[in-house]
């Protein structure tokens, strides 16, 4: 039998409040050892303040083909940016 | 004994633990099963290197005398370390080196715990980054020895010959001397012997998870702690570990 | 460089015309500096050509511990422990790191490590030559190091995503790695008599399997051609050559050692220095196995492999026990 451990994806939150960002990859058994390692390994320089794993294999991701149809219509759709407007000096911060 | 006599003691023995059982460690390193225990190994080891900086710098200051935590870890001899002699047994396998590190790591804990509160606030201190540092390492080791004890016949085999070589060596870290009541008495650290109900407890959980069972036997290897008569292995350590300061006497690195 | 005498896979350049459809819109999106990503429709070459130089390059970070790694129960002080320790660390961490990228593309770390231990694939020629005194410590990180990191920023460029994210997280990490190496060679080339000749004793000896690490001139090599034209290889070996020898000079000027090299001397109309080419004969010796160190290099990390099987499978095994009884009580 094949025993090499399972593929994790390691996803950390920095130490600003920002999102979980995907930072790599490793091996582990479990997905509690898969936080251990992946604190061992992706936090060495004080990268993080809370760890997601989440077994490659569980991830589902969009088709690179789909790209067009998925992306492109957004790109049109220049009125959801605030730069769209134009606001006079006078008005101020807004 | 002065009060700082047995404050600098006190201070080797922690000093010399960390130093001695970082040492063990870090020859893991590039060696390990795979290569996410490599790097969880070695981030134990420079925490134990870190620990040691600031226990044998305390003692330095103690002292009194001008030695620096370097001069205190590469030029004395063996019969001047103060470790438990647990921490100098070679690695054995990842197995043995696991358990090691586990009955390290609880006896740490618990011990450090009660530094938090020492009357020494430079103690205190130093148990406050330490003890950190500590309750992760003993997750990660109780937590490796719950699944290799568990695992396959193998590693279960595996497992409990590292917890017999290794359970003589336990009864060291519990046996008190003139040093521990004088620091008791002054408040900066526990009687040692009054920590055994806590350890045996956590150790046995530990183990009865690992489908091991905790040897009865409470005979004890003594002499490290308090230098009277270390193991054969500490003298290769150091050969190593002071090779450099020993043949360049004077030099700056 | 991590990455050496990287077989290219397929018969080199096509022009626009040989290329299939496929081929030329994925050359279209390699010319326009895009990213390609795992699941991104990709040439059977670029693939195969991607693996080895990934494996390889993963390959030699894992056998770069070990030489450095023989000096971490000697360093000379408590800080110098701590340091040396953390970068071999690193070097394992960017093993892993690379094995990740190398994985996105279909191949297991396993299925690379046992490749590694049955010698078909390789790692730098570097790491078969010993560190014997405390000061090729220093001369590793100044000269190895700098020599992989020539070659590691203009890679965090490369085409493939994966590969390319690795680099960039390598290169943050290992900025570290050269200036603690160069400190080392300072407090040496600045020490005792001994010292100095440490010193100077490392980087005769280390001088040049470091302008080997390049690899032989590949200016004229299809295969290269290729792999720059795929954006996986991005400078000619001669031009990092060139790059660390100009780099390294004036360095090593500054510790007061001698380069060993009796031609070397700086080309006003060239702006470079000239310089010898390192025993090329002797690289080739080191590559099929006859280096210094490559049976203890191989042997260390079989060991590792092998004593690690039981470590392993144990901590797998638990963990679906663990799995089946979480299971079993829902």
């Amino acid at each position: 039998m094949k025993n090499e451990w399972p593929l994790w994806e390691v996803f950390i939150r920095g130490q600003h409040g920002m999102s979980h960002r995907h930072v790599g990859s490793l091996h582990a058994p479990d997905a509690e050892m898969a936080i251990k390692n992946a604190r061992d390994v992706y936090t060495r320089r004080n990268e993080g303040v809370s760890i997601w794993v989440v077994e490659a294999r569980h991830i589902a991701a969009s088709s690179p083909s789909d790209k067009g149809p998925l992306y492109e219509p957004s790109e049109s759709k220049v009125y959801r940016h605030p730069t769209f407007f134009d606001i006079p000096d006078e008005v101020g911060a807004m | 004994m002065t009060r700082d006599e047995a404050l600098f003691e006190f201070c080797l023995r922690m000093g010399d633990s960390t130093l001695v059982l970082g040492h063990r460690v870090s020859e893991w390193c590039g060696h390990a099963p795979v290569l996410e225990e490599d790097i969880a190994l070695a981030n134990t080891a420079l925490d134990l290197i870190g620990q040691t900086q600031l226990w044998l710098g305390l003692a330095g200051e103690v002292e009194g005398k001008g030695r620096d935590a370097d001069q205190l870890a590469f030029l004395r001899d063996a019969w001047d370390f103060r470790n438990l002699l647990l921490t100098e047994v070679p690695n054995g396998d990842f197995g043995r080196t696991l358990m090691r590190q586990f009955l390290f790591d609880a006896w740490h804990s618990v011990y450090l715990a009660r530094l938090l509160k020492s009357s020494d606030k430079r103690i205190a201190d130093i148990a406050e980054k330490a003890s950190k540092e500590v309750a992760y390492h003993l997750e990660r080791s109780a937590d490796t020895v719950v699944a290799l004890g568990d695992g396959t016949e193998e590693s279960h085999q595996r497992m409990e010959a590292a917890l017999a070589y290794l359970w003589p060596y336990v009864g060291e870290m519990f046996a008190g001397d003139a040093v521990d009541a004088a620091m008791a008495e002054a408040g900066i650290a526990p009687d040692p012997a009054g920590l055994r109900e806590e350890y045996d407890a956590l150790v046995g959980r530990v183990l009865a998870e690992a489908t091991l069972e905790m040897p009865e036997s409470r005979f004890a290897h003594k002499g490290g702690r308090n230098g009277a008569m270390h193991t054969e292995h500490l003298g290769h350590i150091l050969t190593q570990m002071q090779w450099l300061q020993r043949a360049y006497p004077g030099a700056s690195w | 460089m991590y990455a050496q005498m990287i077989k290219t896979a397929g018969t080199g350049v096509k022009s626009p015309e040989e290329m299939t459809e496929e081929e030329r819109k994925f050359q279209a999106r390699v010319d326009a500096n895009e990213k390609i990503e795992p699941k991104d429709w990709m040439p059977d070459d670029y693939r195969a050509t991607l693996i080895r130089q990934i494996g390889q390059h993963a390959h030699s970070e894992i056998v770069g511990q070990l030489p450095e790694g023989n000096w971490i129960t000697r360093a000379p002080t408590l800080e110098r422990k701590a340091i040396l320790l953390a970068k071999v660390q690193d070097e394992a961490g960017h093993g892993l790191y690379l094995y990740c990228a190398a994985e996105t593309l279909g191949v297991s770390r396993d299925e690379l490590t046992e490749d590694l231990l049955s010698g078909k694939m390789k790692y730098s020629s570097i790491f078969n030559y010993p560190t014997l005194t405390w000061a090729d410590i220093g001369a590793v990180g100044w000269l190895v190091d700098g020599a992989a990191i020539m070659n590691q920023v203009p890679l965090q460029r490369t085409s493939f995503g994966p590969y390319s994210r690795a680099m960039i997280r390598i290169c943050k990490e290992e900025s570290f790695h050269q200036r603690q190496g160069y400190d080392i060679m300072m407090k040496m080339a600045r020490g005792t008599e001994a010292q100095k000749r440490m010193a100077q004793d490392a980087i005769n000896r280390l001088w040049y399997p470091s302008l080997m690490m390049f690899g032989p001139s590949d200016k004229e090599s299809v295969h290269s051609g290729q792999s720059m034209a795929w954006r996986i290889k991005i400078n000619t070996n001669d031009e990092l050559r060139q790059k660390f020898v100009d780099q390294t000079v004036p360095q090593a000027e500054y510790l007061g050692l001698t380069i060993p090299d009796e031609n070397l001397k700086w080309n006003e109309e060239r702006g470079h220095y000239d310089f010898s080419e390192p025993d090329w004969k002797e690289f080739f010796d080191v590559l099929k196995g006859n280096g210094p160190c490559n049976t203890d290099r191989l042997t260390a990390r079989q060991e590792a492999w092998s004593d690690g099987k039981w470590v392993r499978d144990a901590m797998l095994a638990h963990a679906r026990k663990k799995a089946a009884a979480k299971v079993a009580a829902e």
